[in-house]
């Protein structure tokens, strides 16, 4: 237990190696395959999340429209693989075979030319990460060029998934409308509604969420990971200690609607559909509660917040349904007012300090003293406040 | 597309769909006039600013029931009396959401906007367990029915004229209250420089929450004109929560000419676009073309030159 305990305690990876066994072996293990592709569709949601870290947690750049990038994600995957289930034999009994369902049923007789290049697996991968990324770019530019961050970056990332999502719903011909792109089939010919390919996208799935958490620790512990947290605290000193702030934040705000893109295409592969209930603002701003229960300064914690708040919804929702948004509610109350560092901090707080305590009892002399590993950790911090200072003479 | 109608036609279309906007813009203004008082002023999101709107809208729907029950002689004088307590019930729901939360974040103002949304989700769903899923009406007075023709082809609806005058009213008295009264005054010299206003004497909390009620109640009174034009559901507040954002921080987040010369922007656009263009596009219309100014001129239209 002690080993254990010290494992956990001063093991890097421990972390990350903890949430390995839980995803890819005691879920799967434990769960028949609606719930975990419930737990799949959960997890697309922790691309999000992990987005709002880099960006908000990080960054200090509050987007309320991450959804937007969610959805556009899923949006590019649907396409393909509604194209791919509407092949001329598949809907032969249409005015116009071989165009999606409901453009048939909104009187359209060709396919819209942005729907053409869909037709190409390739270029729906691309798609899926650089449309919404480029979108992002566009806003991002836009507006931190301007030094507009704050609360109206925040607004205005608002009024940009109420936008989409009234196009959506409204171009019904284009873009399924309010019910989104249904009926989805296969993938290059491969039944995705199979028990068997649930596991294995979940699988994906999982996979591409490490990958993602990897790259999100590497930029976190890079010098531009450093440099988000000086911005964040002090945009100006910053800017005057000779650096371009808003590069910065156009590359961090675009990294996080990538992340969040690799989700959305996930979650149509998983759960077979994808609507503009994922695009709005009320689910975006959802999403930014799961970061901030997980802790917003935390990698592993968004994913830890993603599924217990999910898992809450879906519980509560089976049995007090109008409880839910109370619950709900408080949650975003507590959180931002009694624990501003979410599950995350708490764990750091008060279970780390114990599991430091429990192997300690092993008393091996290389491991350090508290009174050292409290010197060690003031000079990493005095470090850390000097490291703009160092950086600029490397620079 | 105007090509299938005649001049005059134009023209009558013009005037009744501004006429349509007129409303809308009042219903605007009205929302956003709280909602500049307690962002502009204080820096604060409210992101359950609806919310408190439609508790307005709900205290006018009771007080409209029980004059029906019990005073139907005096029935058409009801709104004067159910605007009052909208006033009273949404302004000290503000102080108390002020007292218990928005006084712990003022350093955290991206944190109050999570929080506020919070409180507005739990609120939502108090009106739907109180009230019903159901969207509820009041039956208007008579003196509020029918409509008065301008010309044969152009007819404006008496209860939007009403609640435009209501709209001046406020508007104006507002505006005196900021400019004139005492807790005008010291509300703006809190926003200009909060220390120098404390060093004088200024109970600074004190006006916090004075600040938050006031644009709370103003919400109410809002709620309450609101229900002359539509009618009421758990989540009507959330319908216009964007839009209202927008308004603020297009015309220029502490002016309150500029919060009402965007809302008269944003509605006309609206309503005049609505009627050559479907309903959603019209919509996405406008707000890229506010999202598109604000991109342009991120300070909104009109701005207070204060020293920071």
């Amino acid at each position: 237990m002690n080993k254990f305990a010290d494992f956990i305690a001063r093991n890097q990876y421990s972390h990350m190696i903890i949430l390995a066994v839980l995803l890819l072996v005691i879920l799967p293990l434990s769960m028949d395959i609606f719930r975990l592709n419930l737990v799949g569709k959960y997890l697309t949601y922790a691309f999000v999340a992990l987005g709002l870290v880099l960006c908000w947690g990080y960054g200090g750049i509050l987007s309320l429209g991450q959804g937007v990038f969610f959805g556009l994600g899923g949006y590019c995957m649907a396409m393909f693989l509604k194209l791919e289930a509407s092949s001329p034999e598949n809907t032969a009994i249409q005015s116009t075979p071989g165009i999606p369902d409901f453009m048939d049923w909104n009187q359209l007789t060709e396919l819209p030319w942005f729907w053409e290049p869909f037709h190409s697996f390739g270029f729906t991968l691309f798609a899926v990460i650089a449309v919404p990324a480029v979108f992002a770019f566009i806003i991002a530019v836009a507006m931190f060029k301007r030094r507009v961050g704050g609360v109206y970056f925040a607004i205005i990332t608002q009024a940009v998934a109420a936008i989409l999502t009234i196009l959506i719903i409204g171009q019904q011909g284009y873009t399924g409308g309010v019910n989104g792109i249904t009926d989805l089939r296969t993938l290059h010919g491969w039944d995705i509604r199979t028990d068997e390919a649930k596991y294995i996208l979940y699988y994906i799935n999982a996979l591409l969420l490490f990958i993602c958490l990897f790259v999100a620790a590497f930029v976190i512990k890079s010098k531009l990971g450093r440099l988000l947290v000086a911005m964040r605290e002090s945009e100006e000193r910053v800017r005057f200690s000779g650096y371009d702030v808003s590069g910065f934040k156009i590359f961090i705000f675009c990294l996080a609607a990538a992340i969040s893109a690799i989700g959305g295409a996930m979650f149509t592969l998983q759960v077979g559909f994808m609507s503009p209930t994922f695009v709005g603002i009320v689910p975006s701003i959802e999403m930014v509660i799961f970061c901030a229960l997980g802790g917003r300064l935390s990698i592993l914690g968004a994913v830890y917040g993603t599924l217990l708040v999910n898992w809450a919804k879906t519980s509560f929702s089976e049995s007090f349904p109008e409880l839910w948004l109370f619950a709900m509610g408080a949650l975003f109350i507590g959180v931002v007012m009694a624990f501003p560092n979410g599950l995350a901090g708490i764990y750091q707080r008060y279970i780390e300090p114990l599991l430091l305590k429990l192997s300690k009892k092993d008393d091996s002399p290389s491991a350090p003293t508290p009174a050292a590993k409290d010197a060690s950790s003031d000079k990493a911090d005095n470090n850390e406040e000097t490291l703009t200072s160092e950086e600029r003479k490397h620079a | 597309m105007f090509a299938e109608y005649s001049a005059s036609e134009l023209t009558s279309i013009f005037a009744m769909q501004g006429f349509a906007g007129l409303i809308l813009f009042s219903v605007f203004v009205l929302m956003a006039l709280g909602l500049a008082i307690i962002f502009g002023q204080m820096g604060v999101i409210n992101m359950a600013h609806g919310e408190f709107m439609i508790l307005g809208a709900y205290v006018t729907y009771i007080i409209s029931n029980l004059f029906a029950d019990y005073l139907p002689v005096i029935y058409d004088s009801y709104f004067f009396v159910a605007m009052i307590v909208a006033f009273f019930v949404t302004a000290a729901l503000g102080a108390f959401v002020e007292w218990a939360m928005i006084r712990h974040l003022y350093r955290r103002p991206l944190d109050t906007l999570l929080a506020t949304w919070g409180l507005s989700l739990i609120l939502q769903q108090l009106y739907r367990s109180v009230f019903g899923a159901r969207e509820v009406g009041v039956t208007l007075p008579d003196w509020l029915m029918g409509s008065y023709p301008v010309t044969d082809l152009v007819e404006v609806p008496v209860n939007g004229l009403f609640v435009m005058g209501l709209t001046i009213v406020i508007t104006v008295g507002v505006a005196l209250m900021m400019q004139k009264s005492r807790l005008g005054k010291q509300t703006r010299a809190v926003v200009q420089n909060r220390p120098m206003a404390a060093a004088v004497g200024i109970n600074t909390e004190k006006v916090d929450r004075m600040t938050f009620a006031l644009g709370c109640g103003i919400a109410g009174i809002a709620g309450s004109a609101f229900t002359m034009i539509g009618s009421t559901g758990p989540t009507s507040g959330q319908l216009y929560i964007v839009d209202t954002f927008l308004v603020v921080v297009f015309g220029g987040a502490s002016s309150l000419l500029g919060t009402v010369a965007s809302a008269f922007t944003i509605s006309q656009a609206q309503s005049t676009m609505e009627f050559f263009l479907s309903g959603s596009m019209a919509k996405v219309l406008t707000l890229l073309f506010v999202v598109g100014i604000l991109m342009l001129r991120p300070q909104g239209l009109f701005t207070l030159k204060v020293r920071h």
